[in-house]
Parts: structure tokens; C-alpha cells; sequence
């Protein structure tokens, strides 16, 4: 017991010691920091203040009575509800779509052998290589053919299909031992089988990976929504929240409000599991 | 977020065995491959191969503004854009901002090496401040970016003028400085990835490297440029690359930044920005569809150099 805890003072006086070292580290991680969650921080105030006291030389960051019907009246100048509505929709939808496209791909790529598995791959992955621009006029030109203009389904088709995705989910699945497929084989079970009950519960760490980065890329994106919707109950929060910023003269505090529950979900999504999140992002960079 | 994936297929790839037996043909699979992978390859055919295809066939058309009517004419869009003035200041905006934003690099680096330092306490905190910016939806939040760079009663002019600056410039509406200002925006939004990939590359790097360098004498610097910076040097690259090729997609910030009608828009309109003006606003879809092969040839060069390019100086272990 003595000993237990003389070792513990030890190390927490070496603690201690190495952050004192450490004493302007931590003053230009913290200011740096501040820095960077400033602007958040600046429109939470902002999002509770009056415009008057956003537009105030000397500035008041602190406003002095809260004005939450700011967050209210969001609900009246736009169809908040809605394009929540269409972000939520074109999320999941897009998230399921890849989950199970690219996992089913992936494992084929991975685990099937087949005649044109690898020019096919190779011919998948090109995709990558080529800007978005590239395909946007003729998705555009489909989505309309289709009648899906104006319409979330429009906003989420391309997005059900990635290779980005697939190739992740390949590598997942390239990552695990023969021994089970084999056994499951000789219990009598089928490829989907395999697959399904098998494989994929294994890459469940690939899975998250593909679901972080679909989700923020679906709830943030821009360009491709601003290109299908035209009118403002069609669009989703990312293109929608634009619509604020009048020609001539923008609400600030409206836009802050708005702005700050467009963010909401997002953030409250990933702290409530930061340290996986940060895990998945790193994962679907590089294997170093 | 779609392009992460260049550098992911030839940094991480291939590397784990595959084991595929001799026995094994297409016959022991049947018709499962195609029940796998064929729902995918036709939506990549449907909504990627074939728009494609569409793009080129449309640069060397025009049309009506929904794309009716359309005659060939061969490549006149193509010389109309390169003789017109707004290709050539498109290139050097998207340029002279990808270089800016390159500059996150280091300074991502620099942020990285000091969060994981061993022994350091907050390591959490920190991680999540400096991550934050990269969860934000950029239209959201550019909208706080638009107030603090605001001439009048932005917060930066006021802190300038507080320092004695008496007439600090109207950043978002000033040719020269507006696109600046964009990739300040730029540099804090991707501080987030860079770091969270950076920081598992520094985990990766055994510390007995570090203890062998103090042994013999090396300086915390001369350990950071012969240890640190080599074995990082995948990392940095897969960085440099994604940062080109997200520069190069210079839209978001702009559309969220720059307004119509700002006078600094056409010094900051990026070649995203004149394709979407071209094919989507201004109805000439031949237009854009050439500016967007111009893109895919800027986006192959530029990657093909720095793929040739790496193998003076990335590492691989």
C-alpha cells in the first residue's frame, strides 16, 4: 500500500515537472486552440444578441440580454423544418446506400475471384482520379430526364454510388484470415451468407470509417444540392441558409441562429464519440 | 471529401496479402459476383461513366439554355475560353489559393508535433479543438468568418485599428485582399484533417528512434528534420496532394464568402466558380463542360508531377 503510493506521488511530482517544461507548449497549443474554436464561441454570442450589437464599434461580444427568439424567427423567414427534413433525408439515405453498396463491392473485389476483377476495380477507382466537375452537367442532365429535379432523391442518387467507399471497404475486407469463410463454407453456408452474418460484423471499424465520412460530406455538401434545387422549400440547410444573406443588407443574428443549428447535429453527433471519430477519419486516410 | 482517395489507393494499397488460391476459379463463385458488385458498377455507370462521356460531347456543342438545340461546333468553346480573359485569372486564383492553403501544411505540423509530445497533458482537449473547424458545415460557418472580416465593424479591423492601424483594408470586398481572406478561412478549416492524420503518423514513429538520436547528441530540431520529418513524409504527401487537389475545388468558400455583385469577385473566381457560372448561372453548357476538362487536365498534370515528385523525397517504411 506504502508502496503503491509513495510510486504514485513519483510519478505525479514527474507529471508536473514535464508539464512545466512543457509551459509554452501549452501556451501556443491553448491560444492556437482559441483560435480555432473562436468563431464558434463569436456566433453562439452573436446568435443571442441583437443586430445593433453585432454591427457596434467599440464591439460587444457579450450581448447583454438574451434575444433567443432569434432562433424562433428562423423558423418563420425559412423553411427550417423542411430543409432540416431534406438534410437529415439526403444523410441517411446516402450513408445507408454506401454502407451497402460499397460493403457488398468491396467484399466481391476483395474475397471473389472472377474473370475482369481487377480491370473492373482499376476502371472503378478512375473515378476518383477525375474532379467533380467533370460529371456534373451530365448529372444534372439525368437527374432531369429522371424528373428528379427539386427533389431530395435527386439530391441523394449520385451519392449512393462511391468508389472511395468501395475501395475502403475492399481493404477492410482483404484485412481478414480464410479460416472462418472456410468453415462457414463447409457448415453449407452461401457467399451471402458469408458475407452478411460473417465478413461484414468483422469490418464493423471500416463501416464506421465510410459512415463519418459520408455523413459529413452529405450534410455539408453544396455544389450538387445548389445544382438540383432552385427553390428555397427544396433545398437542403447547406444551400439553404444562403437564402438569408439578402442582396443588400443580411440579419446577422438570424444567420447566426440558423447557422448554429445547422451545425448542431453534426457537432453534438461527434463529440458524443470523439475519440472514434477521430479514429475512423484517421483510418480512412492513410495506413501508415 | 470524394477525392480523399487518390492518395489513399497508392499510399495504402495493395499492401496486405491476398490469399487466392490456385483451385480456386470463376466457377467456384457463379453468378455471385455480379449480384455484388452489380448494383454499384451500374450506378457508377448511370451517374459517373456516362456524364462523363456527356461532359466532352457538350464541350463541343452549344445549346439553348436547357441544353436543347444542341449544334456542334467542334472546338470553339474550347478557344472562345482560352482566349477570353476569365480562364487565365481563374487559373491564377485557384493557384495562388491552393498555394496558401499548402501553407496549413507545416503549420498543421508544427500543431501535430507539439500535441504529441510524450508526457504532454490535454492531448484530448486540444485534439478537439483544433478538429472542430473541420466538422463545420462551410456555409454555416464562413457566414462568423464574413462578420469578423467585415471593414466597418469586424472584429479584425477592430483589434487592427486598436493596434494603431488607422485604415486596416475591407477585406471580402478588396480585389487583392479578398482572396487572401478566403484562405485564411481555407487554412482554419482543413487545420483539423491534417492534424488527425498527422498525429497517427507521429504515434506510428517508434520512440527508441528518438532515445538513439538524444544518445548520440542530436538536438530536439536536428531529431525533428532527420527522424520526424522522413518518416512522416507519406503522410505529407498524401496531405500535399489532397490540399492541391481540395484547392484546385475552390467553390464553397467563395460561394459562401464572396457574394455577387461583390466587386472583388472576379479577382477571386476560381475555376469551380467560372464552370458553375458558365454551365449553371450564364446557361452556356459548353462552356462550362470545357472549362471542366480544363479542370480534369489541370487536376491530372499537377498530380502526375507530384506523383513523379515524391520519390526524391517521400519515404515510405
Amino acid at each position: 500500500m506504502s508502496e503503491r503510493s509513495r510510486t504514485s506521488r513519483i510519478s505525479l511530482s514527474r507529471v508536473l515537472r514535464t508539464q512545466r517544461r512543457y509551459w509554452l507548449v501549452h501556451l501556443v497549443l491553448f491560444a492556437g486552440g482559441l483560435v480555432m474554436v473562436f468563431p464558434f464561441v463569436y456566433q453562439l454570442l452573436m446568435s443571442v444578441a441583437t443586430d445593433a450589437q453585432v454591427r457596434s464599434v467599440p464591439p460587444t461580444l457579450i450581448p447583454d440580454t438574451l434575444h433567443w427568439e432569434n432562433y424562433t424567427e428562423v423558423f418563420t423567414k425559412l423553411p427550417f423544418l423542411r430543409q432540416f427534413g431534406t438534410s437529415v433525408l439526403i444523410t441517411v439515405a446516402r450513408t445507408a446506400g454506401q454502407l451497402v453498396l460499397a460493403s457488398m463491392a468491396g467484399y466481391a473485389f476483395a474475397r471473389m475471384p472472377f474473370r475482369g476483377r481487377g480491370p473492373i476495380f482499376g476502371a472503378l477507382l478512375l473515378i476518383l482520379m477525375v474532379p467533380g466537375q467533370s460529371y456534373l452537367i451530365g448529372q444534372y442532365r439525368i437527374v432531369r430526364d429522371m424528373g428528379l429535379l427539386e427533389t431530395p432523391w435527386g439530391i441523394i442518387a449520385p451519392g449512393l454510388f462511391s468508389a472511395f467507399a468501395t475501395f475502403l471497404m475492399r481493404q477492410a475486407f482483404m484485412g481478414l484470415p480464410n479460416e472462418m469463410e472456410e468453415a462457414a463454407r463447409l457448415d453449407g453456408a452461401n457467399q451471402w451468407q458469408i458475407f452478411w452474418r460473417i465478413m461484414l460484423p468483422l469490418v464493423r471499424p471500416s463501416l464506421f470509417a465510410v459512415t463519418i465520412t459520408t455523413v459529413l460530406w452529405s450534410w455539408n455538401d453544396l455544389l450538387w444540392p445548389l445544382i438540383v434545387t432552385s427553390r428555397e422549400e427544396n433545398m437542403p440547410l447547406s444551400v439553404g441558409i444562403a437564402t438569408l444573406a439578402g442582396e443588400h443588407s443580411t440579419d446577422y443574428t438570424l444567420m447566426m441562429a440558423a447557422s448554429t443549428m445547422a451545425m448542431a447535429p453534426i457537432f453534438l453527433l461527434f463529440f458524443t464519440m470523439q475519440k472514434r471519430v477521430i479514429e475512423g477519419l484517421a483510418s480512412s486516410g492513410v495506413k501508415g | 471529401m470524394a477525392a480523399t482517395s487518390i492518395t489513399a489507393a497508392s499510399a495504402g494499397g495493395g499492401g496486405r496479402a491476398h490469399r487466392e488460391g490456385p483451385g480456386r476459379g470463376p466457377s467456384r463463385v457463379g453468378a455471385w459476383p455480379v449480384l455484388f458488385i452489380g448494383p454499384l458498377m451500374l450506378g457508377v455507370a448511370v451517374f459517373y461513366y456516362w456524364p462523363i462521356i456527356t461532359n466532352l460531347i457538350v464541350s463541343t456543342q452549344r445549346s439553348n439554355a436547357f441544353g436543347g438545340n444542341p449544334t456542334f461546333v467542334g472546338a470553339e468553346n474550347y478557344t472562345d475560353l482560352l482566349t477570353s480573359a476569365d480562364l487565365p485569372s481563374a487559373i491564377r486564383n485557384t493557384l495562388i489559393y491552393t498555394v496558401l492553403v499548402l501553407l496549413g501544411i507545416p503549420l498543421s505540423l508544427a500543431i501535430a508535433a507539439m500535441i504529441e509530445l510524450p508526457g504532454l497533458r490535454l492531448k484530448g482537449l486540444y485534439r478537439s479543438m483544433y478538429f472542430m473547424p473541420y466538422l463545420a458545415m462551410p456555409m454555416a460557418v464562413a457566414q462568423v468568418w464574413k462578420i469578423v472580416f467585415n471593414g466597418d465593424f469586424g472584429l479584425l479591423n477592430q483589434l487592427l485599428k486598436s493596434f494603431g492601424i488607422d485604415s486596416p483594408p475591407y477585406w471580402l470586398v478588396t480585389p487583392g485582399w479578398a482572396l487572401l481572406a478566403v484562405a485564411v478561412f481555407g487554412v482554419w478549416a482543413s487545420i483539423g484533417f491534417n492534424v488527425i492524420i498527422l498525429s497517427s503518423g507521429l504515434k506510428a514513429i517508434p520512440r527508441e528512434l528518438y532515445e538513439a538520436a538524444s544518445i548520440d547528441g542530436a538536438s530536439g530540431w536536428r531529431q525533428f528534420l532527420s527522424i520526424t520529418v522522413p518518416l512522416l513524409s507519406p503522410q505529407i504527401f498524401f496531405l500535399t496532394i489532397m490540399t492541391t487537389i481540395g484547392g484546385f475545388q475552390l467553390f464553397d468558400a467563395l460561394y459562401a464568402m464572396i457574394g455577387r455583385g461583390n466587386p472583388a469577385e472576379p479577382h477571386t473566381r476560381s475555376l469551380v466558380a467560372l464552370f458553375y457560372r458558365q454551365a449553371f448561372q450564364n446557361s452556356a453548357q459548353g462552356q462550362g463542360a470545357a472549362v471542366a476538362v480544363v479542370i480534369l487536365l489541370f487536376v491530372a498534370v499537377v498530380t502526375l508531377v507530384q506523383f513523379v515528385g515524391q520519390k526524391k523525397w517521400v519515404h515510405y517504411v
